[in-house]
């Protein structure tokens, strides 16, 4: 029942992306002084706001673990990091692209940009501590600690544009900044097969991390004989 | 076209190929993780079947 809703969740998901690329390429005009790499804005700011939501998840849940010791949240952590690190990935090498027509450069070592990256080091870092620890729950306990200390960068990521002079173009869809309505449309129109993407995707990750934790338990009790 | 609004175009390829490509990678590891826990699954299976336990 729950991989056929997935597989639902899949083809919504793909169908809504087909016809928000064929709209983007065919029917939206090119921005007046960007042209047409513009588009790329309704992949980069989507995949950053997945992004972002997976880290406030993997907090929530990181918690949640810490006060309950369930390790069903740590689950959810690592599946929603993972997932989240992915778009961040997307998030970056879109900008860098991006970057490379409008400004003539690759990369800039620019407020938001500098902690972006910083932000991707410290979660792929979790999951490198995780890999080293080989007991669950003590696995569980300083990886949700790690999370919770690598959350600290996102509000510092997401504001960096708005606390400092950046290279990087300011916010606009809070703030003073300004965005034809049609442009804003797609881009929160594009954000929810890339969501939905997130979440078939967590929920994958979910049902192998507690498979592989029961076979470890299986394990353990047969070599206990 | 101008070469301007070509290569404006060719970049913007790049980047929904990148989008994918990543997503796509990391999808390729969630099925590679999926066989080896398969994989594992079999060795316990085998291992239990040999000391009775099935």
């Amino acid at each position: 029942m729950k991989q056929k809703i997935l597989y639902a969740l899949g083809v919504v998901a793909a169908l809504l992306l087909t016809r928000n690329i064929w709209t983007m390429l065919t029917k939206l005009p090119d921005e007046a002084f960007q042209g047409a790499i513009f588009r790329i804005i309704f992949f980069h700011v989507p995949c950053a706001f997945t992004c972002f939501l997976c880290f406030f998840m993997t907090l929530i849940a990181a918690i949640a673990y810490l006060s309950t010791h369930n390790l069903k949240w740590d689950a959810f952590a690592v599946s929603a990091t993972e997932v989240g690190l992915a778009f961040g990935a997307a998030n970056l090498v879109t900008g860098m692209i991006w970057a490379r027509i409008i400004w003539g450069i690759w990369w800039t070592w620019d407020w938001r940009l500098t902690s972006m990256l910083v932000c991707w080091l410290l979660y792929a870092g979790y999951l490198v501590l995780r890999d080293a620890i080989e007991e669950p729950t003590e696995r569980a306990r300083l990886a949700a600690v790690m999370s919770i200390l690598s959350f600290s960068v996102v509000p510092f990521v997401f504001f960096s544009i708005k606390w400092f002079r950046t290279q990087h173009p300011q916010p606009v869809l809070y703030g003073g900044g300004k965005m034809d309505s049609a442009y804003r449309i797609m881009l929160y129109g594009n954000w929810v097969p890339i969501l939905l993407f997130a979440v078939i995707l967590i929920a994958i990750r979910m049902g192998q991390e507690r498979r592989q934790r029961e076979l470890d338990a299986l394990r353990r009790e047969i070599h206990a004989f | 076209m101008n070469d301007a609004a070509a290569r404006n175009f060719e970049y913007l390829a790049y980047g929904l190929i990148a989008v994918w490509v990543i997503l796509v990678a990391y999808v390729l590891t969630l099925v590679s993780r999926e066989g080896k826990i398969r994989a594992q699954i079999d060795v316990l299976r085998r291992m239990m079947e040999d000391h009775g336990k099935l």
